[in-house]
């Protein structure tokens, strides 16, 4: 999901920069208010988790590959926000030093994984958990829920996002100038598969981290509640 | 152990693991992710370089290319899986620095 130099025009690659820079300015304001000191541990943690999930890249045989984000288990326990500066650090760190997402692509790429993936991750986990106890079943499920639905949307966006391009920009006799392919293509390769099998990669490693923190220290799950906003 | 030090520990297995990242594509000859390719690959499947993509796809010359040394590409998997776990080692190192000033710096009281 990683979106290389290239493959988004100025238009959208600027309106995704211009997106992100009051959503990050949010970020820092929620977080400064939110975030306590012995959660530092934990928010550089979350943006190491992110970062080497990514590096398991997981094959469709004979296909492309995908991975895991990682940025829906860091919401759940540190709040979407600073989950969103987590997983731009963690984006940023990967496009700087080793060419993984463009320099230009930054913005719609944080869009994607540091904004969408993590907040609409939290709110279903939020939703589905209800008033469940910290250590029940249900919220277990709910972050594997969580986790596939928040995905599965950052997936589908960049979709639209590759998809949108020969619309946007093309030469005169109908030459692609940036990503070659339409919506329908690109939103149909993005979306089946992180729906087929990367997906499910991010379901397993947050219902995972979910499960192992509810029995060895449950307080870490709890610690975010109100740092939503 | 406190819960942090465990979760640490979690990240250094990771950090060592991360070889199958490479090794599991390979073995099932998967190829990048969609949408990844570079100028040429492209080129080799539309039938032409989309010219914007020609221009802006070597707008940034990272130092680890594909969490990789530059040079490498043609080196073996055992080579490759070396260089992707000191990327590994070498990218956190850099982000949990960076996290950290970030959460110092908004948890300073004034």
């Amino acid at each position: 999901m990683h979106i290389p130099d290239g493959y988004l025009g100025p238009v959208t690659s600027g309106f995704f920069y211009v997106v992100m820079l009051p959503i990050w300015a949010f970020a820092s304001k929620i977080v400064k208010k939110t975030l306590k000191v012995k959660q530092v541990p934990l928010l550089a943690i979350g943006a190491a988790f992110s970062f080497v999930i990514m590096m398991f890249n997981v094959p469709i045989p004979g296909g492309s590959t995908g991975h895991a984000v990682g940025g829906v288990l860091v919401a759940i326990l540190l709040g979407p926000w600073a989950a969103c500066i987590a997983v731009t650090v963690a984006l940023v760190v990967q496009a700087l030093m080793f060419g993984d997402g463009g320099i230009t692509a930054i913005g719609a790429n944080c869009f994607n994984m540091a904004f969408v993936l993590p907040f609409v991750g939290y709110y279903v986990y939020r939703i589905l958990s209800g008033n469940s106890p910290v250590n029940s079943n249900r919220r277990v499920i709910a972050a594997g829920i969580a986790a596939y639905i928040g995905i599965n949307v950052a997936a589908l966006i960049a979709g639209i996002e590759f998809g949108l391009q020969p619309l946007l920009h093309h030469t005169a006799t109908g030459q692609a100038l940036y990503c070659p392919y339409g919506l329908k293509t690109a939103v149909t390769a993005m979306c089946s598969g992180h729906l087929l099998v990367f997906g499910w990669v991010e379901v397993l490693v947050t219902a995972l981290v979910v499960k192992y923190l509810q029995k060895r220290d449950p307080s870490l799950l709890i610690g975010c509640e109100g740092n939503q906003l | 152990m406190k819960t942090i030090t465990k979760l640490w520990i979690g990240i250094i297995i990771l950090i060592i693991i991360t070889p199958l990242g490479l090794l599991l594509p390979a073995h099932f000859k998967a190829g990048s992710a969609w949408g990844e390719w570079g100028a040429d690959e492209v080129g080799k499947v539309v039938g032409y370089v989309p010219q914007g993509l020609e221009k802006l796809s070597e707008l940034w010359k990272a130092p680890f290319p594909d969490y990789a040394f530059k040079g490498w590409e043609e080196k073996g998997i055992m080579h490759l899986s070396l260089a992707y776990i000191f990327s590994a080692i070498v990218g956190i190192c850099v982000i949990v620095a960076l996290a950290w000033f970030i959460g110092k710096l908004l948890t300073k009281k004034e």
